[in-house]
């Protein structure tokens, strides 16, 4: 790194009260367009990618599929693609939060798929939890929620701890199957299993990997025993259930969403574009503001455009709209994503990940921030459960086991999180999930075995980690 | 001479059975430079750490401007308008200027931040010292240079209103160009009114910024000295035997040299 050393010594009487900001080096708040490109450019090559790569990738595989296979870039199985990988992209956007503290959460897959279980056994019936687990194991049920419960309070995570209670609520009043009812319970055993976590990491001060560990054994046993072995609880013949990953807004709730999100994007980026340019702040060339808001609003308009003409391959039946599952993970991205940039708890986040022992005497409350990123990922894991079992219409025992979390880590790690914390978005999930997604489509497609799908997926995901840590090694080396 | 900021008496502190402070007075004050040297393992860091509330002192009293105080947490300290800029650089590698200035004392609502204001602030309180070697303050940490880094850890405690700044070897990993700055900005907090606190090995820095220095020697307060009556010699002294001359510990420990 060069030493801007001689500005030093111009500024003896700087210090005086009047001299203007803008007399200093620091006034750069805006840049030319072409700075901007250059200074993009140099920041690439210090090290600093983002999702670049999975980006590439993703093009550099849909290109590749599209050559290889007719159906690929069928309409058709573009809508199914996004279905398909929505639950572990989920599921990896509640990773995220875990990975932003340097910690890991293993248990994340057989976690949601507990949560996924007692909302098909609610559903299966009728909300009498009570007989179809025996006595016993509803009491440990009831039993483990409320330790989630008072673990949360000990941690005064009150969000935590409310959901808990609810959750105990819900499965004691025995309400008959409600769809919402069941989701709610699903997220509220989420909720608490991530109290139960967290408390074990933060508090205690077990290593994560550990702690995860275990509990990702332990929750495949509470998800057998709740189905039975060979068990499966069907939940496809509930209309709301079967349609959340299944079903399709209609053609004019496509447009509405279509003009909700873009529309809301381009009021809140130009909106705080304009604002921070009037008031002098660090800001980026109006021109590349435009150019990103063109290019989001560009794709927004020909994907909807594209989902609500008729992909039907049978003639007989019609099929458009914009699938559910779009606005479901462009929510919780939106959420994520503002919870992370524009809080107080994201930005202590970032901070703990970037350094625990700094933010600690900043006055952060590190334990609080590291048993809270357990809570919310086992949450969102829950919220990634009720999508995949949806998918499937059912939940059996091996629901969230296998590879669910393996994949979920994947997508986040190729999308550019970090394994070593304090790097990552939450967009960094959808990324990587859809890259994920069009792996397993597309291999699929070409009538590949499992095999080869395994195989390929493992190349990508060691592929995204070595740029990873080369991408680090560069960072590191450039500023000493 | 003025009333010391803050008025140490009769500090004592021991880890289990290691006594590692005794009866320690020690003053800062206000618009002044006071250098702390001292062998490893001559209390030091200790000394810094029971004012910042890290340690809570086991005996003697803290007064601040002419009170009373207890200090029982860092937050304790922060309150006071005591900070501590450590050696290993308490900023976040992948936060930016502007957040890493405002960490842990965020402005806005927990539920929206007010990035505008703290980044103002930010860039006025850079300005203010005269720092102009950052391209821009949404520059991450992780960007900049050694000294770069130092310089705002250092500004984020005048950005505080700090009273007291209590700087932990500001300087030991910097380059000499780098350390040129962060003596040009040690001096400028004493000038802005600070008592500034300096805790350092190298005695060409404290020679050349402190306007007191006080050697500590085993956990006890050899000698507080005005720079401009001693000789490096004789700090070197203070520092490895306890005395020089007249002035340091009447019965120097025997146990060592």
């Amino acid at each position: 790194m060069n030493e801007k050393e001689p500005t030093m010594t111009q500024t003896p009487t700087a210090s005086s009260p009047n001299t203007a900001i803008t007399d200093f080096g620091i006034d750069t708040t805006t840049m030319s367009t072409s700075e901007a490109v250059r200074d993009y450019f140099s920041r690439l090559r210090a090290g600093q990618l983002g999702s670049l790569p999975a980006l590439l990738g993703l093009v550099a595989l849909v290109i590749m599929f599209a050559s290889l296979s007719d159906v690929f870039l069928s309409l058709n199985n573009l809508a199914n693609l996004l279905a398909q990988g929505a639950g572990q992209t989920i599921i990896a956007m509640g990773i995220v939060f875990v990975l932003l503290v340097g910690e890991i959460d293993l248990s994340a897959g057989t976690a949601s798929g507990v949560a996924g279980a007692v909302l098909a056994m609610h559903f299966a019936e009728n909300g009498n939890l009570l007989g179809g687990m025996g006595s016993t194991v509803f009491i440990l049920f009831l039993a483990a929620l409320g330790l989630g419960a008072v673990l949360a309070m000990l941690l005064r995570i009150w969000a935590g701890a409310a959901m808990s209670v609810l959750g105990i609520v819900i499965a004691a009043s025995g309400m008959s199957a409600n769809p919402w009812i069941e989701m709610l319970l699903a997220l509220c055993t989420g909720t608490a299993i991530g109290c139960i976590t967290g408390y074990l990491v933060s508090r205690i001060g077990m290593p994560s990997f550990v702690v995860t560990l275990a509990l990702f054994l332990a929750w495949q046993g509470v998800i057998l025993q709740f189905i039975g072995e060979g068990g499966v609880i069907g939940i496809s013949s509930s209309p709301v259930l079967d349609k959340v990953a299944n079903g399709n807004l209609s053609v004019l709730g496509s447009w509405l969403l279509c003009v909700v999100a873009v529309g809301g994007f381009a009021a809140a980026t130009l909106g705080r574009h304009f604002t921070r340019l009037r008031r002098g702040l660090v800001t980026q060339p109006t021109s590349i503001v435009l150019f990103k808001v063109g290019g989001i609003a560009a794709i927004g308009i020909a994907a909807t455009a594209l989902l609500t003409i008729n992909r039907s391959p049978n003639d007989n039946i019609v099929i458009t709209g914009v699938p559910y599952v779009v606005p479901i993970v462009l929510g919780l991205l939106v959420i994520g994503t503002y919870v992370l940039n524009r809080t107080r708890y994201g930005r202590h986040i970032y901070a703990v990940g970037g350094n625990r022992e700094a933010a600690r005497r900043a006055g952060v409350n590190v334990t609080k921030i590291r048993a809270s990123v357990f809570v919310v990922c086992s949450s969102v894991a829950a919220l990634g459960a009720i999508v995949y079992s949806s998918k499937v219409g059912s939940v059996d025992p091996q629901a969230g086991g296998l590879n669910t979390l393996l994949f979920a880590v994947g997508a986040a790690v190729i999308g550019g999180a970090s394994l070593f914390g304090g790097r990552g978005r939450v967009s960094d999930a959808v990324i990587g999930g859809t890259v994920l997604a069009v792996v397993a489509n597309g291999l699929g497609l070409l009538r590949q075995p499992a095999a080869v799908v395994s195989i390929v997926t493992g190349l990508v995901l060691l592929l995204a980690a070595t740029v990873d840590a080369l991408s680090r090694r560069r960072a590191a080396s450039a500023t000493r | 001479m003025s009333e010391p900021i803050l008025h140490i008496t009769g500090l004592n502190k021991s880890f289990g059975p290691v006594h590692v402070l005794h009866d320690i007075d020690f003053d800062v004050r206000a618009g002044e430079v006071t250098a702390l040297v001292g062998d490893n393992g001559a209390g030091k860091s200790t000394l810094v750490k029971c004012i910042a509330g890290i340690h809570g002192a086991d005996s003697g009293t803290i007064e601040f401007q002419g009170r009373e105080v207890h200090i029982r947490s860092p937050k304790d300290a922060a309150q006071l308008g005591i900070e501590v800029v450590y050696q290993d650089l308490a900023l976040a590698d992948n936060l930016d200027i502007v957040q890493n200035m405002f960490l842990g004392r965020e402005r806005g609502s927990a539920w929206l931040l007010d990035e505008a204001s703290m980044e103002k602030a930010a860039r006025e309180t850079l300005a203010s010292l005269s720092v102009r070697t950052v391209k821009s303050v949404r520059t991450p940490v992780s960007a900049l240079s050694g000294g770069q880094r130092q310089t705002v850890a250092i500004a984020k405690s005048v950005l505080w209103d700090s009273k007291v700044v209590l700087l932990d070897e500001p300087t030991a990993a910097l380059g000499v160009a780098q350390t040129r700055q962060v003596l040009d900005l040690v001096r400028r907090l004493a000038e802005q009114g600070l008592g500034v606190v300096l805790i350092s090995h190298n005695m060409a820095d404290v020679f050349e910024v402190a306007d007191r220095i006080a050697v500590l020697y085993l956990g006890r307060m050899a000698a507080e000295v005005y720079t401009k009556n001693v000789t490096h010699g004789q700090v070197v002294e203070l520092i490895t035997a306890g005395r020089s001359g007249d002035i340091g510990l009447a019965r120097p420990e025997h146990a060592v040299l």
